[in-house]
């Protein structure tokens, strides 16, 4: 950092004109800077604390230490929740780039109506989890939903879905498939577009049929963006709640009490602060450590095998 | 041209199935509801019914959850053009002091989740007396990380050779800025904005937690609710659930090309 050093020195011997550039430079970074810092970092730390607290979120409490971590630790409630986000995570997250990839691969291509295609099948995404939940809640209601008739109409026997414990969850990832697949879709053909055409028409220029040239060229030219999706993807998992509480509020017999929706009743409907403090907290860990190592993962299988 | 069929013999009954709930959501909110409830179901209305709409529009406190909603968003999307293009130009090319720490700083709060914060977060909105107003609803949403890096990297993006030219022929940085490359940030500020509407307009958690009286309540959150009371008027609740969600699509439907773009260049390459 010479360039820094000099500015030092060269501020005492004429400051006004020195300091000018800084003062520019924070005025412009400054406003957003103090925004979103001071909103996520001064939180996150007073949660840290918060998490070795025994606070109600109505009244301070005192000092526990690491009893929270601990209480959650075998708290069987929490243990329900983290499987049931779990199972959500391992359908949903897969399940969105399979249906994504071949969909955008499909849009690539110049053909008719895809201007259409592609504003039906990424607008459900722009619709909220609440308008989402209340027609999924609609559309497949055990007696009403139109689902339910077309399945009476073709002879099949009505579902409960969401209100059947032993469905309530799958139903789940596919409304939220359903909400999501347009994030999948839109990044892969933001990458396919970025593809060199002249690598794909060497490749078939060497002979390589059309299966071959997805292999061995569109695919490892898709990694980042795949990595990209498999993180964001599990983040979202992750953090499912709004879907959940629009729809089933964790019901039927808490079969879709996910973590966050947990961390929710937890701090805010039984106000307790410190223990729903230590949830997040360790959801966050987990969060870092899952996307770290898809990371690292990426990272060594860099060079193709 | 080759052959398109296998495509479109794909793409077609997705694009159906995919569009089939929002065609639904949008036939039911005209339909009487004793024809919605109707066995074997009717897919058509008999006539057009206005009875859900007027429901929603009359005797609720929807029209108000929407002037909230309508505000917060309208905030947030300026806020965020203002700030993070600033900030975005900022990272960009000027050279200070702390640039580097602001924003790795920055930065670093896309790996704090939501859920770490709202519990802290409320208890400093509680303590100073912004739980239940609508400014608690739209100060998370002043600036994100997300923005900032976005107009980053357009700028990063744009050549400098024009700026320069800006700067020999006089003009100060606030003048480049204002003259030169905010012209030049369009498409970038329309993905901007539309991304922001969305997450502004669609956010729950956050408002859910944040304000409790039902005429401060945001759409969405009087929507949940609107939904718990009304469970069985689905006309309404389809009318209510239609215009919560045509601005939306009618925003996405003018801006998807940029968004296509603006993807393509926002670094997802790593």
């Amino acid at each position: 950092m010479a360039a820094d050093a000099l500015t030092m020195r060269g501020r005492r011997a004429r400051p006004r004109v020195r300091l000018m550039p800084h003062l520019t430079g924070w005025g412009f970074v400054g406003p957003a800077t103090l925004v979103i810092v001071g909103l996520s970092i001064f939180p996150a730390v007073w949660a840290l604390i918060l998490s070795l607290r025994d606070d109600n979120l109505l009244a301070p409490g005192s000092f526990v230490g690491l009893q929270n971590y601990r209480d959650l630790l075998d708290d069987p409630d929490l243990r329900a929740a983290t499987l049931h986000t779990l199972l959500y995570s391992v359908l949903y997250v897969p399940g969105s780039l399979i249906i994504g990839l071949p969909i955008a691969l499909a849009l690539n291509r110049p053909i008719r109506f895809r201007a259409f295609y592609r504003t039906c099948l990424f607008v459900p995404y722009v619709v909220s989890a609440a308008a989402t939940g209340i027609l999924a809640n609609f559309i497949l209601d055990p007696q009403f939903g139109i689902v339910n008739d077309l399945l009476a109409g073709a002879g099949i026997a009505r579902q409960g879905f969401l209100q059947d414990p032993s469905q309530a969850l799958l139903t789940l990832v596919v409304v939220s498939l359903w909400g999501s697949v347009g994030l999948p879709i839109v990044v892969y053909l933001a990458a396919l577009q970025d593809i060199p055409r002249e690598l794909l028409e060497a490749a078939r220029v060497d002979g390589a049929g059309a299966f071959r040239v997805f292999r061995a060229v569109t695919l490892p030219q898709l990694r980042p963006a795949t990595v990209f999706l498999v993180i964001w993807q599990t983040i979202d998992a992750l953090q499912l709640f709004d879907l959940v509480y629009t729809t089933t509020k964790g019901q039927p017999l808490d079969s879709t009490t996910v973590i966050v929706f947990y961390l929710y009743q937890q701090a805010f409907q039984l106000f307790h602060a410190g223990y729903g403090a230590a949830v997040a907290y360790a959801l966050f860990v987990v969060t870092l450590v899952v996307s770290g190592g898809a990371l690292w993962y990426a990272r060594r299988g860099e060079a193709p095998s | 041209m080759k052959r398109q069929w296998p495509y479109h013999l794909i793409l077609m009954p997705l694009s159906l199935l995919f569009a089939a709930p929002l065609v639904w959501m949008l036939i039911t909110s005209f339909m009487p509801d004793a024809e919605i409830n109707a066995f074997p179901p009717r897919l058509w209305p008999s006539h057009i019914d206005f009875g859900g709409y007027l429901k929603v529009l009359t005797e609720d406190s929807y029209p108000r959850w929407f002037g909230n909603t309508l505000l917060v968003t309208a905030v947030a999307v300026v806020s965020h053009l203002v700030l993070c293009s600033l900030a975005g130009y900022g990272f960009a090319r000027l050279r200070f002091r702390g640039r580097g720490v602001a924003f790795v700083a920055i930065m670093a709060t896309v790996m704090v989740p939501t859920q770490v914060l709202m519990i802290p977060t409320f208890l400093v909105f509680k303590s100073f007396g912004l739980i239940d107003t609508l400014a608690a609803a739209f100060l998370p949403w002043l600036a994100t990380a997300f923005g900032v890096f976005l107009m980053r990297q357009f700028f990063l993006s744009l050549p400098r050779e024009l700026e320069e030219a800006a700067r020999i022929d006089g003009c100060n940085r606030l003048g480049v800025f204002f003259r030169v490359v905010l012209p030049l940030a369009r498409p970038a500020l329309a993905t901007l904005a539309v991304f922001t509407f969305l997450g502004a307009w669609n956010d729950l958690i956050w408002p859910l937690i944040a304000i409790n009286s039902e005429e401060t309540y945001t759409l969405q959150v009087g929507l949940t609710t609107f939904a718990g009371a009304r469970h069985t008027q689905w006309s309404a609740l389809m009318a209510g659930n239609v215009l919560a969600t045509f601005p939306l699509i009618a925003a996405f439907v003018v801006a998807q090309r940029h968004f296509i773009a603006t993807m393509s260049f926002s670094g997802l390459k790593g």
